[in-house]
């Protein structure tokens, strides 16, 4: 039972970072339809920033954390307003075209600066483990889910209860009605892509520590991201949140208990989700069934 | 008038079969084997296009067909001692059947569904391949160089009194399907069967209404579509020789959406640039800077320059040109 | 409360969407503290004039607003203070009815919205109680009250409204046109209503311009149009 608890705790952990990147892609669809194929890359180089901040130039890590996002914020922001924004009008596949641009420029961008060695990245939280009723359960993995829980619940009390939060939901869902009480759409719409940098970024940062940095850090993470977001709902946040979770402890369960499953096969599992989810109820979990209007 | 119009495209056609019975004498063995994969691209582009540029269902999944199609033409090959070139049509119809079979449930998603589920298929293939160890060889793959059953491959082939050794014999193989395909894909578009495919991507209920079986035609499209990608595919593992579950990854599917939305949906005549772009592009980045990461700066960079430059692709180019001569 | 001065003017106002040409030349003038009412029938420009006015298509002519020129997109046309109140209302059906209503203040700077609720909520009792429903549960009337409160909730200048009779049973329209007059004559509001129903727009109004084919071919008080024969035969019935 202990070694039960263990490993739901693990895969929480995983999860939470599944979660985290998971509603960066809700955030952007659900804003501008749109599937960003370069979040991951994006979250990939806003790592290295860190890693470079804490190594390079002896910032200490959670300064450097902070710094990170900002400068993560600002770059979300000016990518949607320089590279998609002027797209928009289009098709949606010009859009998914610039942003496979995006995933191939920032991914080589990332080897370019900082080359493709392999680097180890230390974790913020110390890696001894407590026990909590007879459970040995990691630091690192409480830290791992109390920074996206925390990260969660900032944004929800941005989206409820703030006027910039409502402006954000209003332009999402209905941007010709939210431009005539003002609101600038444009602008709100970029918002949502930086604050998914900023969620790429915190999902990456969390990451490294265990699966190392290399320019590839976050493709694999990019797919448990797309199993989570379609299993929880592809425009839903709580879904996004709680489709992690699931995915997370699911597969951590399935590679530990069941025996041809195994540590390689959690990629090939997660796939398995996307199309079973697919096939069985589209909308996911959290999803409205959509509704063809004639 | 009538005369006159639909003499230009097949006038074209047939300045285009020159230019390429002609290309080989005046360029190296290597330029050959480069072209004749553009005519790879070019034959699975023609499909996708029937695909996404006329029903509008998005595909990040063709690398995968085109995997069935290589694993297939690799597997008679070497294991059954079929010739080369008569695997290409059991690929063809391998892979279309598969395709018309996963068009059924593909029925059921729209958009951004079946581009995660086409996705999510072709990240999994090089897994299914590896899985399958008996068949396919898994991990090592099947090797073809140096079988009898592969034409040209150890002796020179005589063909019309030529003799051709292996790249220019695959050069106008490759060439002679992907032109024979682009024929066969340009009658079945102008035809009533192009036409409802137009009404199903322009608006599936107008089309419904209309009398047309969106069911039949979606999943014609697919099968359609991966018959030319296992085409393709089988081609690729003549070309390369040897296939193995890498040989056919998630980015080549990428890629061949990208030479799709690059030539131009909808239209055949943009896809030779389409092909042209995803055979030179990765080339032509790393003549840019060879430094590490930067071909894909390049590469990255080119793309989304293109998306603002090119809206609607090499096609919409021409179709400018076009307008802009007959004033 | 009406000062009379002219507080919109469109002056030769052309708008096209593709290639169609929608306005061929508009001309019209609502005076501050007046209902101006624009009739027509479909097709004719009605809705093309409303939204030319708050820039949500692309026009040419000159639009003046308080006496300045107006220019820009729907977010600068919100701010200058115009509340346009589209076809269809315009709700936000997924956020709550005070999501509707604070949405509707987002030009204003203010911290506290309560007084402004409040007021609202004197020309619409039963919002308070549905305050915090989805919008989209509201019967189509309701939807159509809850979109005035919210352009009310900007404190507009003007009020444009696109045909708020359509798709909504005759009581319900009645009782709408009689709150937007009550709103008019109390509060001094400054009212465009773009409207199908010629019969309560010209009974609602102070004047009224009818719109063919993308002009203006009559114009003048609503009780001169109520007597016009064609006014009359086409649009009135009788």
């Amino acid at each position: 039972m202990a070694d039960f608890m263990q490993q739901v705790v693990v895969g929480l952990s995983s999860g939470s970072i599944y979660a985290s990147l998971a509603l960066a892609l809700v955030l952007i669809h659900r804003a501008t339809g749109v599937i960003n194929f370069a979040q991951g890359e994006m979250a990939t180089f806003s790592t290295y920033i860190a890693w470079t901040l804490t190594t390079n130039h002896g910032w200490s890590y959670w300064p450097a954390f902070a710094a990170t996002l900002i400068l993560s914020f600002a770059g979300g922001v000016a990518i949607h307003q320089g590279v998609i924004r002027p797209n928009e009008k289009g098709s949606v596949l010009r859009v998914v075209i610039v942003t496979i641009g995006l995933l191939l420029a920032i991914n080589g961008l990332v080897t370019l600066i900082w080359s493709g060695e392999v680097r180890a990245v230390q974790s913020p939280f110390p890696t001894r483990t407590i026990d909590i009723g007879g459970v040995a359960i990691s630091i690192q993995d409480i830290g791992t889910i109390g920074v996206v829980f925390a990260t969660v619940v900032v944004l929800w009390l941005l989206f409820q209860y703030t006027k910039v939060g409502l402006a954000m939901r209003a332009a999402a869902v209905n941007p010709a009605e939210a431009r005539l009480v003002g609101v600038r759409v444009a602008w709100m719409l970029s918002l949502g892509w930086g604050l998914a940098a900023v969620l790429g970024a915190i999902s990456g940062m969390l990451a490294a520590p265990s699966v190392f940095l290399d320019p590839n850090l976050m493709a694999a993470l990019l797919i448990y991201a797309f199993a989570a977001a379609v299993l929880g709902g592809i425009d839903s946040p709580i879904g996004a949140v709680v489709g992690g979770l699931v995915l997370g402890v699911g597969l951590n369960l399935l590679g530990t208990y069941v025996d041809f499953v195994g540590a390689d096969l959690r990629l090939p599992g997660a796939l398995l989700v996307i199309l079973v989810v697919l096939l069985v109820k589209p909308s996911g979990i959290f999803g409205k069934t959509e509704v063809k209007r004639v | 008038m009538r005369q006159a119009r639909s003499f230009a495209p097949i006038a074209a056609f047939a300045a285009l079969t020159v230019v390429v019975a002609v290309v080989p004498s005046f360029v190296s063995a290597f330029r050959a084997q480069q072209f004749a994969y553009v005519a790879i691209y070019l034959i699975a582009l023609i499909g996708l296009n029937v695909l996404t540029g006329y029903t509008g269902q998005i595909s990040l999944g063709h690398g995968a067909f085109m995997a069935i199609g290589g694993y297939t033409t690799a597997i008679l090959v070497a294991d059954h001692g079929v010739k080369d070139v008569w695997t290409i049509p059991i690929a063809a119809v391998l892979t279309g059947v598969v395709g018309f079979l996963f068009g059924i449930p593909a029925l059921r998603l729209s958009g951004l569904y079946l581009a995660l589920a086409t996705f999510a298929i072709a990240v999994s293939m090089p897994a299914v391949i590896k899985r399958f160890e008996g068949f396919t060889g898994g991990g090592s793959g099947i090797n073809l160089f140096g079988l009898p059953d592969l034409t040209a491959s150890l002796t020179p082939v005589t063909i019309l009194g030529q003799e051709l050794t292996f790249n220019d014999w695959l050069y106008y193989l490759c060439w002679t399907i992907a032109l024979a395909g682009y024929v066969v894909a340009w009658l079945l578009l102008r035809g009533r069967t192009g036409r409802a495919f137009r009404a199903v991507r322009d608006s599936e209920t107008a089309a419904q209404s209309s009398g047309v079986s969106l069911p039949r035609y979606k999943t014609l499209a697919f099968g359609i579509s991966a018959a030319y990608a296992g085409v393709a595919g089988s081609l690729f593992a003549i070309a390369t020789t040897f296939v193995n579950p890498d040989t056919f990854p998630i980015a080549l599917s990428i890629l061949l959406l990208v030479g799709v939305v690059v030539g131009g949906l909808g239209s055949l005549v943009g896809l030779i640039a389409g092909a042209v772009f995803i055979q030179f592009l990765p080339i032509w980045s790393q003549e840019v800077s060879k430094s590490p990461g930067a071909p894909a700066v390049v590469s990255g960079v080119v793309l989304i320059a293109l998306m603002f430059v090119l809206p609607m692709g090499f096609a919409g180019l021409l179709a400018r040109l076009r307008t802009l001569t007959k004033r | 409360m009406s000062s009379g001065d002219v507080l919109l003017r469109l002056d030769g106002v052309e708008a096209r969407y593709g290639p169609v040409q929608a306005l061929r030349g508009i001309s019209l003038e609502v005076p501050e503290g007046a209902v101006v009412a624009v009739l027509g029938a479909n097709g004719a420009g009605k809705t093309t004039t409303l939204r030319a006015v708050s820039g949500t298509v692309r026009r040419s002519g000159t639009i003046q607003f308080a006496g300045k020129a107006l220019h820009g997109g729907p977010e600068a046309v919100a701010r200058a203070g115009i509340a346009h109140v589209p076809e269809g209302r315009g709700t936000f059906t997924e956020l709550t009815v005070v999501e509707n209503l604070r949405l509707g203040a987002y030009t204003r700077r203010e911290r506290s919205l309560d007084a402004d609720i409040d007021r609202v909520s004197k020309w619409f009792p039963w919002i308070p109680d549905r305050a915090h429903q989805p919008a989209g549960t509201l019967s189509g009337g309701e939807q159509q009250m809850l979109a005035v409160a919210r352009a009310l909730m900007a404190r507009p200048r003007l009020l444009m409204l696109d045909e708020p009779s359509l798709g909504l049973a005759p009581m319900i329209v009645r009782e709408i046109f009689r709150i937007v007059r009550e709103l008019n004559e109390r509060e001094g509001l400054t009212v465009l209503v773009v409207e199908q129903d010629a019969r309560i727009a010209l009974q609602s109004a102070d004047t009224a311009y009818v719109l063919e084919v993308g002009r203006v071919a009559l114009a003048g008080p609503s009780d001169e149009l109520r007597e016009n024969e064609s006014v009359r035969r086409s649009y009135l019935g009788y």
